[in-house]
């Protein structure tokens, strides 16, 4: 009796509606079985990813002394640090710049131009990357990872920009207008109030963009220079020669890492909701 | 106009705390132009408790955010203390605000929320402490300075931004329905609360309703607002009993209007005939014209059943009586078809007040009003 009153009557509606939870776990099914597949055979003590013998770390021990794999991991993250910060650092100015300030002339344009990148297709991006780069690398003669890095902030921006955008347009200006009554000027009401209030949304948008940058293949594999593999390109290259149960270990470390992640961003966003 | 309130409120003094000269407000341009204020001249004096009443989307709240600097009028200038402000940003304008949806910053606990005004104005942290505590003991809440706001109740969150705004003591604090949200019995709690909050601290308000009998409780002066223009100010009693316009006149308390002409005035009063035929004097503003249609205001409480061998001014017929006690109120249908309601004080007995009866109206002498 208690349950049902405190569920409300909307919960037990939609539960009952035929063929609801068959739906529900088929499509648990179809995301998370090929997951447990691959998680299941990197415990496997045996060169095969089809057939299960007996439960072993020893992929593990194998991938990560690893030289290519830990080189791989680093160059990852080093190019995804670089990118979240500087293109969710963009993506907030672009934010506040887009829902803070009076309208201007320009701004729907903005906005789609700032989320246009998530329409055009990725090789398509790659290739006009890959194409502006060639043209400054014989102009200037400067190669390097930075290019790689540059690559990832710009298209990391629209990842981080959402979240931010979509924070700050639930956020309302009243709060904003009674910091400036309280004689806080533009900044101190920028310090005090908005960016407080926005930082659930910027740590959702670097999240989501460290992620976005450690998961690319496409332009990473047109920019990457040599000796610029990243831990992706790096499975890519391995898979060529076979799936080893070493890359499932890999790959579950990954997911790994992601799962803390989201994690992580859902505590500090209660944290900071609360 | 007399101002009945000067004479109890010596310590009120008349030099104006904020002015608004000519003041217009348009948004948008073209054909979707709205005209939120059409030239607005007030005067808010120092320690008044004024209030801005008026229908919604009279432009009370634009009137307000105007004041308090987040928005620029199309023309016209606003004065504080004499000094032009009107361009100022808000963070300049020694001029606070209590919101009607409270703008409680959420990641901050009550105290630091009270606070937060004098910290940006760079006090010193055991200056600013001191008066937090003198702000929570103000407004009884010293137990819940260090909780999140939003662990509050409705009329606790009110407090809270009541303090917050008074905290920094400015010259003017505005008000925007601040109890719009809150039940009637703590609106009348808060209403008493805000009054004396006010006396003691000689802080000019200016509030926002749309709640006529608030507006009559609590204010020393009342301005009416219709569609962007300012009809009437004057203390409650002016308004009440004085009303020069016909939507003041309806907008305030109940009262009867009825329709007529001049027929001849001289020395304040006319002399009104009424569509039914009768003639009945009534009080004529200065400036008024003294010719031409006119409506008459009559309070329902300033007329009464007249007497045996008195001279009626005005002759119904019984509709309806409605017993409250203290007094009744009679509905009553004059020969020229209108309404008239009047309150008679007092018991019911020795009046025929069967339905149908034919009665007699006195009206108090003076309280007839010609409107404009
Ligand atoms: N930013 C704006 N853009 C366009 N029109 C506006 C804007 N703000 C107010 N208005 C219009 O101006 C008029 C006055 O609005 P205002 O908010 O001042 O009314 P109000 O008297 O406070 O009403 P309420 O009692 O409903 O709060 C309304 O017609 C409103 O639609
Ligand atoms: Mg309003």
């Amino acid at each position: 009796m208690a349950e049902a009153i405190r569920k409300g009557p909307r919960a037990r509606d939609l539960k009952a509606m035929p063929g609801f939870k068959t739906v529900a776990w088929l499509c648990i099914i179809a995301l998370y079985l090929p997951l447990a597949v691959l998680v299941i055979f990197s415990f496997n003590d045996n060169r095969s990813v089809v057939r299960w013998t007996e439960f072993s770390f020893r992929w593990y021990e194998a991938a990560l002394s690893n030289d290519g794999i830990r080189n791989a991991t680093w160059v990852s993250v080093k190019i995804a640090f670089v990118a979240t910060v500087v293109a969710t650092a963009a993506a907030t100015m672009a934010a506040l710049a887009t829902t803070r300030t009076a309208s201007f002339r320009g701004q729907g344009l903005a906005y789609g131009i700032i989320n246009q990148p998530l329409m055009i297709p990725e090789i398509v991006t790659a290739i006009a990357t890959l194409s502006l780069f060639a043209l400054i690398k014989t102009a200037t003669g400067v190669t390097g990872i930075g290019y790689l890095m540059a690559a990832h902030t710009a298209f990391c921006i629209p990842f981080a920009f959402m979240p931010i955008r979509a924070r700050l347009e639930d956020m309302t200006l009243v709060l904003e207008q009674a910091g400036a009554d309280l004689y806080a000027t533009p900044w101190q009401t920028f310090r005090h109030i908005t960016l407080p209030l926005l930082m659930p949304g910027i740590v959702a948008g670097a999240m989501l963009a460290f992620v976005v940058s450690l998961d690319d293949v496409i332009i990473t594999l047109m920019v990457a220079g040599p000796g610029e593999t990243t831990l992706p390109i790096y499975i890519l290259g391995a898979i060529r020669r076979g799936i080893t149960p070493e890359i499932n270990a890999v790959s579950t470390i990954l997911v790994g890492v992601s799962v803390l992640l989201v994690v992580l961003l859902f505590f500090v966003q209660r944290r900071m909701e609360k | 106009m007399p101002e009945t309130s000067n004479a109890t409120q010596s310590t009120r003094s008349d030099r104006a705390a904020i002015s608004a000269r000519s003041l217009v407000k348009t948004f948008g341009a073209g054909e979707n132009a709205v005209h939120a204020l059409k030239n607005v001249d007030i005067d808010i004096r120092e320690n008044e408790f004024f209030t801005l009443l008026g229908p919604s989307g009279c432009g009370k709240t634009t009137l307000l955010r105007m004041i308090a600097g987040f928005e620029l009028p199309t023309s016209g200038t606003i004065l504080l203390d004499g000094q032009e402000i009107t361009a100022l940003p808000p963070y300049k304008r020694p001029v606070n605000t209590v919101f009607q949806s409270y703008a409680l910053f959420p990641h901050m606990t009550v105290a630091e929320n009270i606070g937060f005004g004098l910290k940006m104005l760079g006090r010193p942290a055991d200056n600013v402490q001191g008066r937090v505590e003198k702000m929570l003991a103000l407004v009884q809440l010293e137990a819940m300075a260090n909780r999140r706001t939003d662990q509050l109740s409705g009329g606790q969150q009110q407090r809270v931004a009541l303090a917050r705004a008074l905290a920094p003591e400015p010259k003017v604090l505005l008000l925007d329905e601040p109890l719009a949200a809150l039940d009637l019995k703590l609106r009348k709690n808060m209403q008493l609360e805000l009054k004396s909050l006010q006396a003691e601290t000689g802080i000019t308000f200016v509030f926002v309703t749309h709640d006529q009998e608030e507006a009559l409780t609590m204010s020393d002066r009342i301005a009416v607002m219709r569609s962007g223009e300012i009809l009437q100010i004057g203390a409650p009693k002016d308004i009440y009993e004085r009303p020069t316009h016909r939507f003041v006149a309806d907008f305030i308390g109940d009262i009867n209007i009825l329709e007529g002409e001049i027929a001849g005035a001289g020395g304040g009063t006319a002399q009104v005939r009424l569509k039914d035929g009768t003639t009945i004097s009534a009080r004529l503003a200065e400036g008024m014209a003294q010719t031409g249609p006119a409506a008459v205001a009559i309070r329902p409480e300033a007329a009464r059943i007249a007497g045996q061998g008195e001279t009626a001014d005005l002759t119904g017929t019984l509709e309806n009586v409605v017993y409250f006690g203290a007094a009744s109120y009679l509905h009553l249908r004059l020969n020229s078809g209108e309404e008239f309601v009047l309150r008679q004080p007092g018991g019911l007995d020795g009046h025929d007040l069967s339905r149908g009866a034919r009665l007699g109206i006195a009206i108090q002498p003076g309280r007839a009003r010609v409107l404009e």
